[in-house]
């Protein structure tokens, strides 16, 4: 595998911009423009503009294109309507997480499924796998990958920036709904879904119409306060909203049912999953005996938790960290961690973490951070 | 972005004032803050206490990292910028000014740190 980073079709507009960029799954990322804690607060209060092509698109068509899917993912594939998204998962055979996935349903028979960058070749390799089961299903699998480059829109003043450069039906698109249109004179697929806790776009376009999206969409909110974001408010922002990430909250070794996330697996649907079995027992073990809980830690003081780090009650090791940072909106450190039951309850006192051998004390809350006021 | 002259600096990235009636100013350099992304605690040595060249004598954490922070003399503290324990974003914001971290009293020679000039050259590499 070449160690060489692949770059976004915007990489010299990110560079003309003064990008810190950083090696993202293989991918040369914008870190940051300027400050990480003004672009946070810009999607907070504003809007923010991200480039996110590094995710992983795969499109999946024919007859039984929703067949397969039921029966590789956990989720209830059936039940997405045309020009609707869902947010899924799909497991190994013994439960644990390969990825978490938005699948977008773009006709009668095709839906696009979108990996994270880290995991796309997994998804692929697995869904491809998956497509020759029992026989195989009547369905094409395509690595969409490099067919794609993503921008996404971010923030209250989302709507108003992008209806100056469409006439698709913004009103009329919900929240986890996609629609093909045209943005800025080239076709899009338009998205309202997000990962940052706010309304917002996001907008699938070929790679070569990437760079005057970008720059219609940096001229039509600059009156309103649109800045370039990086990857890296976009981990606090998500953070701050309680979304797990891969390779922190989801990973192979856990359910969705450990991650607090058992309702996206989908029991009632018809037909076997990859999962299935597994993943039965992994419900019944959740509702008799929990083992750690997904919870929210704020800190009392100053000093930041950091994925790894040990939380500890009482002398004793009783979780661990998965994410953590300095929360722009609370204005104190968060984390998300795994935590024994026992310690899990909101309201929990006497919790610490293990911050290079000091125990901070922080308190137990309940997920999310933060939600926007609808 | 440009080095101050007067200054000498670390190859860990602080500063140091000229020395005033034994003591200087020690911060750290534009390029680190820059490097480190806006700076949201800061843990200085306290006062009184004795940090040695070289040798880690307090931290510095970002929205992505932690950062040890050096000591590029031997001496005693005799103060610590409490302005930056406060606002840590002064170090972002003035990391050669009002975001100065801590001053030591030199009971140590410290002749190997670098000019302004060796050191923009040493951060362009």
């Amino acid at each position: 595998m070449s160690t060489t980073p692949r770059l976004t079709a915007l990489d010299a507009l990110h560079r003309s911009l003064g990008a810190t960029m950083t090696d993202f799954a293989g991918w040369d990322m914008p870190l940051r423009y300027g400050s990480e804690r003004d672009e946070h607060n810009a999607v907070r209060t504003r809007a923010g503009l991200f480039d996110l092509s590094h995710m992983g698109e795969i499109t999946v068509t024919g007859p039984q294109a929703v067949d397969l899917l039921d029966y590789a993912l956990v989720g209830n594939i059936s039940t997405v309507g045309n020009g609707r998204a869902r947010y899924t998962m799909i497991c190994q055979e013994d439960g644990g997480i390969l990825d978490d996935l938005i699948v977008y349903r773009l006709g009668e028979t095709e839906y696009m499924v979108v990996a994270n960058a880290s995991n796309a070749q997994t998804v692929l390799d697995a869904l491809v796998a998956r497509a020759r089961h029992d026989g195989g299903f009547d369905a094409e699998v395509r690595d969409d990958r490099d067919a794609y480059a993503l921008l996404a829109v971010q923030g209250p003043e989302s709507p108003g920036i992008l209806k100056q450069l469409t006439d698709a039906d913004l009103d009329g698109l919900k929240y986890y709904a996609g629609l093909p249109g045209t943005v800025a004179g080239v076709p899009a697929l338009i998205a309202r879904t997000g990962y940052t806790g706010e309304d917002g776009f996001e907008l699938f376009l070929k790679p070569e119409h990437a760079e005057g999206v970008w720059k219609a969409l940096t001229e039509a909110g600059a009156g309103v306060g649109l800045i370039p974001c990086g990857l890296s408010c976009r981990d606090t922002l998500r953070l701050e909203a309680g979304m797990p990430l891969y390779g922190h909250e989801l990973t192979t070794s856990l359910t969705p049912f450990d991650a607090g996330l058992g309702r996206v697996v989908k029991f009632e649907k018809p037909g076997d999953f990859v999962g299935r079995k597994a993943l039965e027992a992994a419900a019944e073990r959740a509702e008799t005996a929990p083992p750690r809980k997904l919870v929210g830690l704020v800190a009392e003081g100053r000093r930041v938790p950091r994925a790894g780090m040990r939380v500890v009650a009482g002398g004793e090791v009783v979780g661990e960290i998965t994410s953590g940072a300095p929360s722009p909106t609370l204005g104190e450190p968060i984390a998300m961690a795994y935590v024994d039951a026992a310690h899990a309850a909101p309201g929990t006192e006497g919790v610490g973490v293990d911050i290079r051998g000091t125990h901070e004390p922080y308190r137990v809350v309940a997920l999310p951070f933060y939600k926007r006021q609808k | 972005m440009s080095n101050p002259q007067q200054l000498r600096y670390s190859k860990e990235h602080e500063w140091l004032s000229a020395v005033e009636d034994g003591v200087a100013t020690i911060g750290i350099t534009e390029h680190a803050a820059n490097a480190l992304g806006d700076i949201v605690f800061v843990q200085l040595p306290e006062v009184g206490s004795t940090v040695t060249a070289t040798e880690e004598c307090g931290e510095l954490e970002s929205t992505k990292s932690v950062s040890e922070l050096y000591s590029p003399v031997t001496g005693e503290v005799v103060e610590a910028n409490q302005d930056v324990v406060d606002d840590p974003s002064l170090v972002n914001s003035a990391p050669f000014e009002g975001g100065w971290l801590f001053k030591v009293r030199l009971t140590a020679e410290q002749d190997d740190l670098l000019t302004a000039d060796e050191y923009t050259a040493f951060t362009a590499g």
